[in-house]
């Protein structure tokens, strides 16, 4: 019988890779990346996303995402 | 405080007269110099190039410290100056943060020159009673207090009054003494420290205003590297300004408009936006504690982890119960961003004052996670009480942190013991122990005494008396140049370890702080990326301490829309406000990039300055270990998934295969070649040498090849 590979679904953040989930929205990255700064900007393959879509604003698969920190500090 | 004292009371024992002249475009073009020890004033006028070069502040400061200065004075030198200097902007009160004063000396505790950004009245009054900088040298063989009268244009040297000693009373006591009524108090402001700062290294100086709300004095310190050691060293117990009021246009910009203009914008996005986004206004800098606890780089233990399970005990929210909310807690006039933030009615529970209720100034981000995480205290309360001790006796809480965290850890692990601490259980968590020291260092006696000379002195004596390991001391006491390290652990940040441990002054994190950039947003991988990095903020920063402003509204509120900018974290529309009031108060006609260039040269000559000095090399921006990574097994194991991982994928290691202690060693050795490559990057991109050694071309292009620069930095050239 052959084996079956099933390869995992991913997405890279800030070029790390995390494992990517159904309906995964933008909240839902920050939260499993515990990115709790509020001052972030965050593109999703080269996209701005406003604050104010996080919640629903989704992530595809394999998608690229980069959340910018600000730099606050001192 | 009830004083009946006047200020015709106190011995005078030299007056000077001078003629005001009217503030230009910002500058008196004239400095105050007083030598308090041959008891003589004389004033000095500010060139064009001087303006053009050094610009003010701590440009100023540097140069007028270097003419003052032989490249071997020591710090108690009667010769060692403290240079004050408010810079250019300093005192308009149209936009946000723009009250700071630059203060210069060589430092106690790294035999550098050290530079010091405070707020309070202190700086823009001296430049309204006419002059851009103070220069003080000298010493006094009886305790003196300076007083500069703007209203009468007079200066005195008056013999100052033996009580009170503490700065909280102090401070009190020459605000009511000098004050002609209630209403004129808001005219005076005062330099003061405090008893410790006499018996340690790392005293610091208070910066005073009359705040009118509240009827009661308040402080913000200059508190790095110890002036307020050689304030005390000189005998100098006070240096009192006073004015006749404040005007609107006091600096005669060269045009108002823009400046209101841009003063507008910015008070609005403070008021729609700071809410949602760091809340200084109810906060503070404190909103850090939690972001730092949640990211890893909160300090615990002396710098030994990142986060605390009993972290939440001492967030923004267990302090802002305590600040006083509404108030318009700025120290320097229209400041709208407002973080000054103030405990009142504090009972203390130690000390002198014991049972009475005070005042406590902050705490800020730096004194809670020094004073409080740093040290394994997560109590309100006594992170109060040492941040009132700290102030009113003359203590930098930076460096006090450091020094105590570090003394705690030696203490745990067996490097001195009762013996030596004089029976102080200096174990981690130990509030009373750490008031114990505090007091010790007010009075001059105890192991206190020793804790406040810093954590390089500290090193040296207990290799020397205890027969202490030095490498592990020398890994695990958080100094660089001498300097006590600010509260952010950088061990997962390359770029925030150059940003530390390549700072000309010693590793305070205004000049760079890039740890989410490099850290979290991975935003900038390459060592050129990095380098890039710590050249343009470096430069940007410094450029605050030439004008006289505050950092803070820089990128503490971030403007609408600056997401869709190209470099957000550069926060360019309030780049672009600084350019526009730079040029509206002085009538130039700088861009972005002048603004760079005109900090690299005040850069590069305070690089030169320590080359001077013997110092200001590669050598001298080695850093301790632990602000790279894990130097005991418990640290290791604290993030041991990580440098597991670090291992395997970078050096090919296999860590099963390697017992915590080789692993210890493994992961030393790459990341210290690794921030050798850095500082290789780093120089190349400043335009210096492999040594670290600013390349004469490079000051040619910059416009500082000074003959001074040249001949000092020649013979050092590969």
């Amino acid at each position: 019988m052959e084996t079956q590979q099933t390869e995992k679904n991913t997405i890279t953040v800030n070029n790390r890779t995390i494992e990517w989930e159904e309906n995964m929205t933008v909240r839902r990255v920050l939260e499993v990346m515990n990115y709790t700064f509020k001052m972030l900007v965050v593109k999703v393959n080269g996209r701005l996303v406003k604050r104010k879509d996080y919640d629903h604003a989704l992530v595809p698969k394999d998608a690229d995402v980069k959340v910018l920190h600000l730099v606050a500090g001192g | 405080m009830d004083n009946q004292l006047s200020p015709s009371q106190l011995r005078l024992i030299q007056e000077y007269s001078y003629e005001k002249g009217e503030i230009n475009r910002g500058y008196n073009n004239r400095t105050l110099y007083v030598d308090i020890g041959k008891n003589e004033f004389k004033e000095r006028p500010v060139s064009d190039e001087m303006k053009e070069k050094f610009i003010g502040g701590k440009g100023f400061g540097l140069r007028l410290l270097w003419n003052g200065t032989k490249p071997d004075t020591k710090w108690d030198d009667p010769e060692n100056e403290i240079v004050i200097s408010p810079g250019p902007i300093a005192g308009i009160t149209q936009y946000s943060g723009t009250g700071k004063s630059l203060v210069v000396s060589i430092s106690p505790t790294t035999d550098l020159v050290i530079d010091s950004n405070v707020g309070g009245y202190f700086g823009p009054y001296l430049k309204f009673a006419g002059f851009d900088a103070l220069e003080i040298q000298g010493k006094s063989d009886k305790e003196i207090l300076v007083f500069i009268d703007g209203t009468e244009n007079k200066i005195k040297i008056q013999e100052a009054p033996e009580e009170p000693k503490d700065s909280h009373e102090l401070v009190e006591f020459l605000t009511e003494m000098y004050a002609d009524d209630e209403k004129d108090k808001k005219n005076v402001s005062i330099v003061s420290s405090g008893q410790a700062a006499e018996h340690t290294l790392i005293g610091m100086l208070n910066f005073s205003w009359y705040d009118v709300r509240r009827k009661v004095c308040r402080v913000k310190q200059a508190g790095r590297g110890g002036i307020g050691t050689v304030f005390r060293n000189k005998n100098i117990k006070a240096l009192v300004v006073k004015i006749d009021k404040v005007s609107p246009n006091a600096n005669q910009v060269a045009d108002l408009k823009p400046i209101m203009e841009r003063g507008k914008r910015f008070t609005k996005e403070i008021r729609e936006l700071d809410d949602e986004q760091n809340r200084m206004r109810k906060v503070g800098t404190s909103h850090l504690m939690e972001i730092m606890n949640e990211y890893d780089l909160l300090p615990v233990h002396n710098f030994q982890y990142g986060s605390h399970k009993d972290a939440s005990n001492v967030d923004s929210k267990s302090f802002q119960q305590r600040f006083t909310q509404g108030m318009p807690d700025g120290c320097w006039l229209g400041c709208m961003m407002s973080c000054c933030k103030t405990v009142e009615g504090f009972e203390l529970k130690t000390g002198p004052y014991k049972g009475q209720k005070v005042d406590v100034e902050g705490p800020e981000y730096e004194t809670a996670a020094g004073v409080g995480s740093n040290c394994g205290i997560f109590d309100v309360d006594s992170i109060l009480e040492i941040n009132f001790y700290c102030d009113t006796y003359g203590i930098d809480t930076i460096s006090y942190g450091t020094s105590v965290a570090f003394a705690m850890e030696c203490y745990e692990k067996g490097i001195i013991d009762d013996q030596v601490t004089g029976g102080i259980k200096l174990n981690f968590g130990n509030a009373r122990a750490s008031l114990k020291l505090l007091h010790q260092m007010a009075k001059g006696k105890g192991f206190g005494v020793v804790v406040g000379q810093g954590v390089r002195k500290m090193k040296e004596k207990f290799i020397r008396d205890y027969d202490a390991d030095p490498e592990l001391l020398q890994d695990m006491g958080m100094e660089n140049k001498g300097l006590e390290y600010s509260q952010y652990v950088s061990k997962e940040s390359l770029a925030q370890q150059g940003g530390y441990a390549m700072t000309n002054k010693g590793p305070q994190h205004d000049e760079a702080w890039v740890i989410f950039m490099d850290m979290v947003n991975n935003q900038i991988p390459t060592f050129e990326d990095k380098a890039e990095a710590l050249h343009y903020f470096p430069m940007f920063r410094t450029w605050f301490g030439l004008m006289g402003l505050c950092k803070l509204p820089w990128n503490d509120v971030e403007p609408v829309g600056n997401e869709e900018t190209e470099e957000p974290e550069k926060v360019p529309e309030h780049v672009d406000n600084y350019v526009t009031i730079f040029n509206a108060v002085t009538g130039k006609n700088i861009n972005k990039y002048e603004l760079i260039k005109q900090s690299e040269r005040v850069y590069n000559f305070q690089r030169i300055f320590n080359i001077r000095r013997g110092k200001g090399k590669r050598a001298h921006d080695a850093q301790p270990y632990r602000a790279a990574g894990p130097v005991t097994e418990e640290e290791y194991k604290s993030r041991e998934k990580r440098y597991d991982e670090q291992l395997k994928k970078v050096l090919d290691i296999d860590p099963q295969e390697k017992s915590i202690p080789e692993k210890v060693k493994l992961l030393k050795k790459y990341r210290e070649d690794r921030y050798e490559k850095l500082l290789d990057a780093v120089y190349e991109r400043r335009g210096w040498t492999r040594q670290g050694i600013p390349k004469i071309e490079h000051l040619k292009d910059l416009g500082m090849d000074l003959p001074e620069l040249i001949e000092t930095v020649k013979p050092h050239l590969d």
